[in-house]
């Protein structure tokens, strides 16, 4: 019997407080077989944020660091600036990179920090308990916004990949969803890019995926999937915004 | 021969690998485990044509795939 | 040998000579030279300048490159120290060694650019969450701040905790001759197994940095830790200077260039035949309690002179315990107090505690 599928040596067995059906889990696991595929598993310093993911360091089989909410891309860039021969990766939530660290998010690509930067937007706060974050769309419900995102009050969601492509600094720029599997492939391809980018040199890299919290949306994991891959591409197109 | 295996302390029981599966055969077993969720299985492996779907789709890492070469 | 140098550049240069390598920082009067300075003699060395987007980037920098395993460095003053303290509390509870900087100036807020001494609640207290504590090294002349700023990064590795030497905008501006020898960095300490540097796996545990704990009683034990740190640190790192407090009437605590300017105010009252002693803490943090209560014990009343409104005498009282009367001499806003007001004080106060 041959084994054609099985977990990550990126992943431990710690089990992961993740609600069920969060794509989080996904995001990590794509990003683990690509560094394992791509050998770096042992070069790798990961760099996490404040929010549901914010304890991926107990999860993941490599150094990591734990940054103060919104200050992963700086923390990355003191990593690099003392290691840079290794693969050194944020990971951030809508939360920690496009509300209170979008500073640090546009500083890092302005300065084409040879980091990768991997941001699972949601488009809410998970771990706080749903609240509406830098992303959240136009009419979504959340807990501080019930009846709806309303842009006269509360202004428009951010696109990410939209907003970074036009920095010279920012080198790859794509944006994927883990909605359903032939997206997930697509999105480990656009991770595997971005790594091979930081792996020669070529400066600042950053995949978005649109990832579903099916907690806070009030969906099944099914239904808010759907709602990722049919709502959230509207407001944020998939495709590569950068590769230069 | 394909044999699709759910660690069912891992599995949440959230159903995605259901949804993913293209033959339908991946079901929730009226089976809880220890955090009373209803743990996924494979409802009928001759079926299985091994497309890694629902491993894919797993966010728990609670499935394994092995395949008869 | 002997140079004639500007204080930052000054201060700057010895910490290269410590082997600091990375400076991450960002520009703000009075400090601008330490980042210019290290933004083209860090290359020269194989060493890294960033500039940051903020203060707050910076101290999130300097934690990265701590926890990697770097001899990291920042500075800055005011604001910018103020954008800081997250990122220090973060620095100190995931036990990283970092050095900061800091040549403060006027304030509140934005102040003034001329020198002060009011960020000693900040720097000794901390404007970050829950107990933690930096090492507070604060310098009386240029010589001595290049001196404790390449102690500063021994003391940092050693204890994995934020070093901060704290000057005034006075010791950042001025020029004096200084000495910089190169200082080998302490080999007791530069085995790093805990940095981040990319796990192989088995060879060492996984480097691990977070002050986030799930379970507040591994919470309480992480502290716990802390505060045996703190004391060993208190017990063992405490600085001063005491100059004839011995057989003094008017014993005056101060530090920095503030202590500098009691030398001649006392020189001054000595004239007027008043035995003036002086206590200059060289660290604010530890603060040397016990040894400003013993240098005081001959004293009939005890002179406050800083550069802000009683936050160093907060910590003369706690030292004294009611042992003796303690006043306040301070300038605000930039200004300095100077050696003749000083002295006034001081003879103002031999009369009423004759």
């Amino acid at each position: 019997m041959a084994v054609i599928y099985q977990k990550s040596a990126y992943l431990n067995d710690v089990k992961r407080h993740y609600c069920p059906g969060c794509s989080h889990g996904i995001a990590h696991k794509i990003v683990g077989e690509v560094l394992e595929e791509m050998g770096l598993l042992e070069k790798t310093i990961m760099v996490a944020p404040v929010g549901c993911s914010g304890l991926l360091y107990d999860y993941s089989n490599t150094d990591g660091i734990h940054a103060l909410h919104g200050r992963a891309p700086a923390v990355a860039t003191g990593v690099k600036a003392v290691h840079p021969d290794k693969i050194v990766y944020a990971y951030q939530g809508d939360g920690d990179l496009i509300s209170i660290g979008t500073g640090e998010t546009v500083s890092a690509a302005a300065r084409g920090e040879n980091i990768t930067v991997i941001f699972a937007n949601n488009s809410i706060f998970g771990m706080t308990g749903g609240q509406m974050a830098g992303t959240t769309l136009v009419g979504e419900k959340t807990s501080t916004c019930r009846d709806g995102r309303n842009p006269q009050v509360d202004g428009y969601p951010v696109g990410v990949c939209e907003m970074l492509a036009p920095l010279q600094g920012a080198k790859y720029i794509a944006r994927a969803s883990l909605h359903d599997v032939p997206h997930i492939l697509k999105a480990k391809q656009m991770i595997r890019t971005a790594f091979e980018y930081q792996l020669n040199n070529r400066g600042y890299s950053l995949v978005e995926l649109l990832c579903a919290c099916p907690t806070n949306l009030k969906m099944s994991p099914t239904d808010a999937c759907r709602w990722v891959g049919e709502e959230m591409t509207k407001t944020f197109p998939l495709g590569v915004f950068k590769e230069e | 021969m394909v044999i699709v295996s759910v660690n069912e302390s891992k599995c949440k029981g959230c159903a995605l690998c259901v949804s993913a599966c293209p033959k339908k055969i991946m079901k929730l077993s009226d089976k809880a485990n220890q955090s009373g969720q209803y743990v996924a299985v494979c409802s009928d492996p001759p079926s299985c044509i091994g497309c890694k779907c629902c491993g894919i789709i797993c966010p728990d890492d609670a499935i394994t795939i092995e395949k008869e070469d | 040998m002997k140079q004639l140098m500007k204080g930052n550049e000054a201060m700057a240069e010895a910490a290269v000579m410590a082997g600091c390598r990375y400076y991450f920082g960002y520009p703000i009067t009075p400090q601008n030279e330490v980042p210019e300075y290290m933004s083209w003699r860090l290359p020269q060395v194989g060493g890294v300048y960033k500039q940051a987007e903020s203060e707050l980037a910076s101290v999130n920098m300097l934690f990265g490159a701590g926890a990697a395993g770097g001899r990291a460095m920042t500075s800055s003053s005011g604001l910018g120290i103020s954008l800081m303290q997250e990122g220090i509390s973060h620095i100190c509870a995931c036990e990283v060694p970092a050095v900061i900087l800091n040549v403060a100036r006027g304030g509140p807020a934005i102040g003034s650019i001329q020198p002060g001494q009011a960020d000693y609640y900040q720097m000794t207290r901390g404007g970050g969450t829950g107990d933690y504590h930096m090492i507070v090294y604060t310098p009386g002349n240029l010589q001595e701040a290049c001196d404790l700023i390449q102690l500063a990064f021994d003391k940092a590795d050693q204890y994995r905790n934020a070093v901060a030497v704290y000057v005034d905008g006075c010791i950042g501006q001025l020029m004096e001759s200084v000495e910089i020898q190169p200082r080998t960095p302490d080999p007791k300490y530069q085995d790093k197994p805990w940095a981040a540097t990319g796990w192989d796996g088995k060879s060492r545990p996984k480097a691990r940095f977070t002050s986030v704990f799930m379970d507040a009683a591994k919470c309480e034990a992480h502290n716990d830790h802390l505060q045996e740190k703190y004391r060993i640190i208190r017990e063992t790192e405490t600085r001063l200077q005491c100059v004839d407090t011995e057989d003094a009437d008017i014993v005056l605590v101060a530090y920095g260039t503030t202590a500098r300017i009691c030398t001649s105010a006392k020189r001054m009252a000595e004239k007027a035949g008043i035995r003036v002693g002086i206590v200059r803490p060289i660290t604010v943090w530890p603060f040397p309690y016990r040894q400003v209560q013993e240098a005081c014990a001959h004293a009939k009343a005890v002179l406050c002179v800083e550069m802000s409104a009683g936050q160093m005498l907060d910590d003369v009282k706690i030292a004294l315990n009611g042992t003796k009367p303690s006043y306040l001499y301070y300038r605000l806003g930039g200004m300095m107090p100077a050696a003749k007001d000083i002295c006034r004080e001081i003879v103002r106060l031999n009369e009423e505690v004759r």
